[in-house]
């Protein structure tokens, strides 16, 4: 039992201290600060290790550019606005499109789990459309839709819908029946069935579809931009690789996981907040 | 479901008979609860005592016969329902639950917040009114199961087996809770249970129902006065003696449901 004084008291009592060896800087810290670290340091590691790779002339810069070439790029592209630019209107295509998808997928998949009939009429409509790949339904959605914004909203329309529809299905056919018959019995109209059972029972579903929904949004904004439009992330990163500016194409990558990054942490807020009525989310 | 003239009953069941598919749940059974009576019904599991009840509340049809509830006011609701287990929302606070058949039946937000506030405060929740459900215990649950039957106002309430799932010592003092709030304005109850203890603890008549079908062995009157004290009863040996002749009823048909 050494080294106390430089202990907190819970890692006094770890059987690690107690071995009475004069433990090092690294040792002494709990498991699990030492693997945040290493999360931490893995990517800027690799970070460096490219850095450094690219200077020392070990890996072809034009395919390759260094870090700091990214970095700059990054810092020329934000200060003319470009980039915001690119970014502000794929935004608005996924935000345009999660309403425009997301909404009538809410509405139909609660009325799939609360009425049989309807079940009956629109699941093999989705069972049948679902596994197309919906990457596959561009030409198609540009043909009727055009080149304008609305293909890009559409395609992401149709991303986001299948994952929340399904999963409110689910949602609703996995609330205790309880609760139907408490609503039946206070005479809750259909629509307040809805309103009060039906939509807060499946909210914890609904909320892993709009997670799914976000990822399939991110993917086919991507590809859509890429092929038939004129602005946003993806038509950033795919004209970049067009006019070989690698770097630029780079920031694109970086932004758009980013991008990723941000929503997947808004949703999880939200999620946090819509259902705090669940004991342990 | 309105009798034209005087009903002669708070709720009256006519021949009422109901068969799911191939099995008789309840056989031909007629019944007249007097308005403010305490009515419970025992009976083996599987007697068909809580489809009885389901029917009463609306939640099954019958197959033949009929059931009326007299309503002499037509803005209030006919029953409220307690239910067996959870099931007030996990997704609204205690107050939501309670307010919850009021707001179905969209009653005016004054009245709604006098009753559910009086209900809450009768039910010892007014500090947990902003609670979720996972927050508070079995017996708190089931408070505010209570609260939100008796905050609609209705003309009967109808009880299945809300104590069941409650242990020993909650379940004592939640039937005290029951009849000191039930005395205030004695509301005509239909109440379910299995325990022969409970039902003569709580209610004025009991009904012992024979095992499937279920059909009407005998009605009990229990004359023992009001206010009762759950555990006073216990000591007083008129109660031991009527859990006894009620046990004699039901003993042949417990032995014939285990058949």
């Amino acid at each position: 039992m050494t080294n106390r004084d430089t202990g907190t008291p819970t890692e006094r009592n770890t059987p690690r201290v107690a071995t009475g060896v004069d433990v090092g800087e690294t040792q002494r810290l709990s498991a699990r600060r030492r693997e945040r670290l290493m999360s931490i340091g893995s990517p800027l590691g690799l970070l460096l290790a490219w850095e450094l790779a690219a200077q020392f002339g070990l890996i072809d810069v034009r395919f390759f550019p260094a870090p700091s070439t990214i970095t700059s790029a990054l810092i020329e592209l934000t200060r003319t606005g470009e980039l915001i630019e690119h970014v502000a209107i794929s935004l608005q295509r996924i935000a345009l499109g999660f309403m425009l998808g997301g909404i009538p997928a809410v509405i139909i998949g609660i009325s799939m789990g609360i009425s049989r009939p309807v079940r009956a009429l629109i699941d093999p409509l989705i069972s049948a459309t679902f596994p197309i790949p919906k990457s596959a339904i561009l030409p198609f959605i540009l043909l009727i839709f055009g080149l304008g914004e609305m293909s890009k909203v559409v395609m992401v329309a149709i991303g986001v819908f299948f994952p929340i529809a399904i999963n409110a299905t689910a949602g609703v056919l996995q609330i205790n029946p309880i609760y139907l018959d408490v609503g039946k019995s206070f005479k809750a109209s259909k629509w307040d069935t809805f309103r009060t059972i039906a939509l807060p029972g499946a909210l914890p579903f609904i909320m892993t579809g709009v997670k799914l929904g976000a990822g399939i949004a991110l993917i086919l904004i991507a590809v859509t931009e890429m092929v038939g439009a004129k602005s946003g992330i993806g038509y950033m990163i795919w004209s970049a690789w067009e006019i070989f500016a690698v770097s630029k194409m780079y920031v694109g990558l970086f932004t758009i996981a980013l991008i990723g990054f941000a929503v997947t942490f808004l949703l999880r807020e939200i999620e946090r907040w819509v259902i705090r009525w669940k004991p342990d989310p | 479901m309105n009798a034209p003239d005087k009903p002669p009953a708070k709720i009256q069941i006519r021949s009422l008979v109901k068969r799911f598919q191939n099995l008789i749940a309840v056989d031909d059974v007629s019944l007249d609860i007097a308005e403010g009576t305490f009515f419970a019904i025992v009976g083996p599991s599987g007697c068909g005592k809580t489809t009885m009840l389901r029917i009463l509340g609306g939640l099954e049809t019958v197959t033949s016969g009929t059931v009326e509830i007299a309503r002499p006011k037509p803005g209030r609701p006919q029953y409220s329902m307690i239910f067996q287990g959870d099931s007030i929302f996990p997704w609204m606070t205690v107050w939501d639950n309670a307010a919850y058949g009021l707001r179905m039946r969209k009653a005016p937000a004054d009245e709604i917040k006098a009753s559910v506030s009086m209900w809450l405060d009768r039910t010892g929740l007014t500090r947990f009114s902003g609670h979720y459900p996972h927050q508070l215990s079995g017996g708190m649950r089931q408070r505010v199961s209570i609260a939100r039957a008796f905050a609609n106002d209705p003309e009967v309430l109808l009880m299945d087996e809300p104590f069941s799932a409650l242990d020993e010592q909650n379940r004592t003092i939640l039937q005290q809770e029951l009849l000191r709030i039930w005395e205030v304005d004695k509301k005509t109850v239909v109440f379910i249970t299995h325990s022969v203890d409970e039902a003569v603890t709580l209610a004025d008549k009991i009904m012992v129902m024979t095992a499937s079908p279920g059909r009407t062995k005998s009605i009990i009157d229990v004359e023992l006065e009001r206010p009762r004290n759950v555990l006073e009863l216990r000591n007083d040996p008129r109660y031991g003696k009527i859990v006894y002749g009620i046990w004699g009823h039901l003993k042949d048909e417990v032995e014939r449901a285990r058949a």
